[in-house]
């Protein structure tokens, strides 16, 4: 009842050039240099021509560096209550340890925002989703709290909140009696953002362990070294798709 | 709607001005249907990554900051929130502020705490 549109095509045609423009600088003809991700129009719905995703190099992570951790409570106002088995974790760091040889990893662990999410065909109200670029959410106003989503996801992803809270963050409303994950920093991405994590890993950990960006763009930094560095995924043999890349595992 | 007559015995809630000269819409508008718009940018937002500014709640919280005894926006705790002074007076429960904000968050502009946006009820409401 409320969508207005004060748009005429043409202007939103225009917008769209310009936009286009503005994201690919030609240097010399037939040689486009192509920035990082621009910024969507605000009025703009996400589309699937976009597959948000992430690569972690297992090589460059640390024993012992939780900066991506830090970085993602406080981005969005995860607080603990003494009680690490329920606490909030939308990213954690993992170690692996080969039993034969002794040889040791460490790698953080997070909503792998699948291409085929188990939590999205097991939820029974439709509040987890995924939305067109890839970035699987949770609408917390529809979610009651079941928590089947936490059963079906593989890989741990998901909190449940039994807290009540207060001092949210803006950009990232929680609330008791709903589940809750990783959601790519999903306020940063719309903005031409990148994930606190990721930007923590590059900025102040200084490690580059994390690259995020666009998987369906063959110019995107991420493609280029998905195309070529041997990656896997987590329990690729599940058929999930997950947007996460990890080398070096 | 709902006028404020200065010498009725009956008491009607007079939330404080936000920041500007006007809201989105109308008043009157606004008070009948502000819900209607808020649950609508809900979904653009939450569903399709839609993240204009004219009908954000972010924005409503920005604009109808109400400054408290210390001279900083007061939360939904506070009876002096903007919603709340119309809120407990109909007695109609939301449930917005058990996740999201209900003050700017530190930086981000809001109304200012000047004398014409100080909290207007006489007297207050019961508390």
């Amino acid at each position: 009842m409320t969508k207005t549109d004060t748009q005429s095509p043409d202007r939103r045609r225009f917008l769209g050039n310009a936009a286009a423009l503005a994201a690919g600088i030609t240097i010399a003809p037939g040689v486009t240099l192509y920035g990082v991700a621009q910024a969507k129009p605000l009025d703009q719905p996400v589309s699937n021509s976009v597959r948000w995703g992430m690569l972690i190099d297992s090589n460059r992570c640390a024993d012992g560096c939780t900066d991506c951790v830090t970085a993602c409570n406080t981005e969005n106002g995860l607080q603990g209550h003494g009680r690490p088995a329920t606490d909030a974790q939308w990213i954690r760091k993992v170690n692996l340890r080969d039993p034969k040889t002794g040889a040791k990893k460490s790698l953080p662990v997070l909503c792998m925002h699948c291409s085929e999410p188990p939590c999205v065909d097991v939820c029974p109200t439709g509040a987890s989703f995924k939305r067109d670029d890839g970035i699987v959410l949770v609408d917390k106003h529809t979610c009651i709290g079941c928590r089947y989503c936490m059963m079906a996801c593989p890989y741990k992803a998901r909190s449940f909140v039994h807290e009540t809270l207060s001092e949210q963050t803006p950009q990232t409303p929680r609330g008791k009696g709903t589940v809750e994950s990783c959601t790519l920093c999903v306020h940063r991405v719309d903005a031409g953002g990148t994930p606190a994590c990721v930007e923590a890993c590059t900025e102040k950990a200084g490690r580059d362990a994390m690259v995020f960006g666009d998987l369906n763009d063959p110019a995107s930094e991420i493609s280029k070294k998905l195309a070529k560095h041997v990656t896997t995924r987590l329990r690729a043999d599940l058929g999930l798709e997950p947007g996460v890349h990890y080398s070096g595992i | 709607m709902v006028e404020a007559a200065e010498n009725s015995r009956v008491f009607v809630p007079s939330p404080p001005k936000g920041k500007g000269d006007k809201c989105v819409r109308d008043t009157d508008f606004m008070r009948a249907n502000h819900m209607n718009l808020l649950k609508h940018q809900r979904d653009e937002t939450m569903r399709k990554g839609i993240r204009t500014k004219q009908y954000s709640l972010k924005e409503c919280v920005a604009c109808h900051a109400v400054p408290g005894n210390d001279g900083q926006p007061v939360s939904y705790e506070d009876p002096k929130n903007f919603c709340r002074s119309c809120h407990d007076y109909v007695a109609v429960k939301l449930d917005c502020f058990e996740c999201h904000a209900s003050k700017p968050a530190k930086g981000q502009a809001h109304a200012l705490p000047n004398a014409d946006n100080a909290y207007r009820v006489s007297g207050g409401l019961p508390q």
